[in-house]
């Protein structure tokens, strides 16, 4: 099974970097670009036979003990069979 | 004063601080690395040096911040001990809990290498006990991210119980605020992103940085 984990900055919190994208795509001519935010995606291959639930709250575990900062991150789960 | 400083892979202002502690005290303080889980006896002031630990991997801060020592460096604090967290420490002490808010990005996007002036906010520290309150100091700073956040809460807490140490006279990074240290609720804990180690007296220009760590250890002396 893999679990795809997604982190993003929370609304509110200034994202520098996705400021310049968005100004240098503005630049560049893609005028439709209101703004950019960038974040991560992160791909974790688990072992074979855990339960949906199960791996899902594990994951949960390891999003708010290491993955994110919840300080100033979200994060979203998607498990996938591999 | 019995000193330690704490090594991550990727410290290296490590040496800094134990010139810096070494300096002061006159004693070689404990170097710790991260890996043990065997706290040094007698300790009463540690310093989490700057860096890059672990090449900033995940998030600065992120992966030193649940190191083996951690839990030892908690308990430390529980018990009262003196904690300073300089730029990266900085990072990993809010990543550990100790310290509230994060540290972002600059919001100029540049790593910013210089001197600031700092203002010392009213506080009732041992770091800042040898500083009038109100001063500017001058002190190194080296990041590429240095920006305090926290939501307006904490902000609002922090600023209320008097537990802003210093702030920035210019603001390099756009830190909430102009917030440059913050201090845990027992006042023993302080994490800031400038450079106090990189300032005190010696061949590196400035000596505004070593009343923070002679603050301490008189402090220490007359507890």
């Amino acid at each position: 099974m893999k679990a795809i984990v997604y982190v993003e900055l929370k609304n509110g919190v200034l994202d520098p970097q996705g400021k310049a994208v968005s100004e240098t795509l503005s630049r560049l001519g893609f005028d439709e670009v209101k703004s950019a935010r960038i974040g991560k995606r992160i791909e974790l291959e688990l072992e074979d036979g855990l339960a949906k639930d199960a791996a899902e709250a594990r994951v949960k575990e390891m999003c708010e003990s290491l993955l994110a900062n919840t300080v100033i991150e979200r994060y979203q789960i998607e498990l996938a069979d591999a | 004063m019995k000193a330690g400083v704490i090594i991550f892979p990727g410290s290296n202002c490590d040496r800094d601080a134990i010139t810096a502690l070494k300096d002061i005290t006159g004693q070689d303080p404990v170097q710790i690395w991260h890996k043990t889980t065997e706290w040094p006896k007698g300790l009463d002031f540690v310093v989490v040096p700057g860096g890059f630990s672990y090449g900033d991997y995940l998030r600065c801060g992120a992966m030193a911040g649940n190191s083996p020592i951690i839990p030892e460096l908690k308990a430390f604090a529980n018990s009262g001990g003196h904690i300073l967290g300089i730029c990266n420490g900085f990072q990993i002490l809010t990543e550990t809990g100790l310290l509230p808010g994060a540290l972002l990005r600059n919001a100029g996007l540049n790593f910013v290498c210089r001197n600031e002036r700092l203002i010392v906010s009213p506080n009732s520290s041992a770091f800042t006990s040898e500083y009038q309150s109100g001063s500017e100091i001058i002190v190194p700073v080296a990041h590429h991210d240095g920006n305090f956040f926290a939501d307006d809460a904490t902000l609002d807490m922090l600023e209320g119980d008097g537990r802003v140490a210093f702030r920035y006279a210019d603001n390099p990074n756009g830190s909430a605020r102009d917030i440059a240290g913050i201090l845990s609720e027992n006042r023993r804990v302080l994490g800031m992103m400038p450079h106090p180690e990189r300032a005190i007296g010696g061949h590196e220009g400035g000596s505004d940085g070593r009343a923070m760590f002679t603050g301490v250890m008189n402090a220490l002396a007359t507890a």
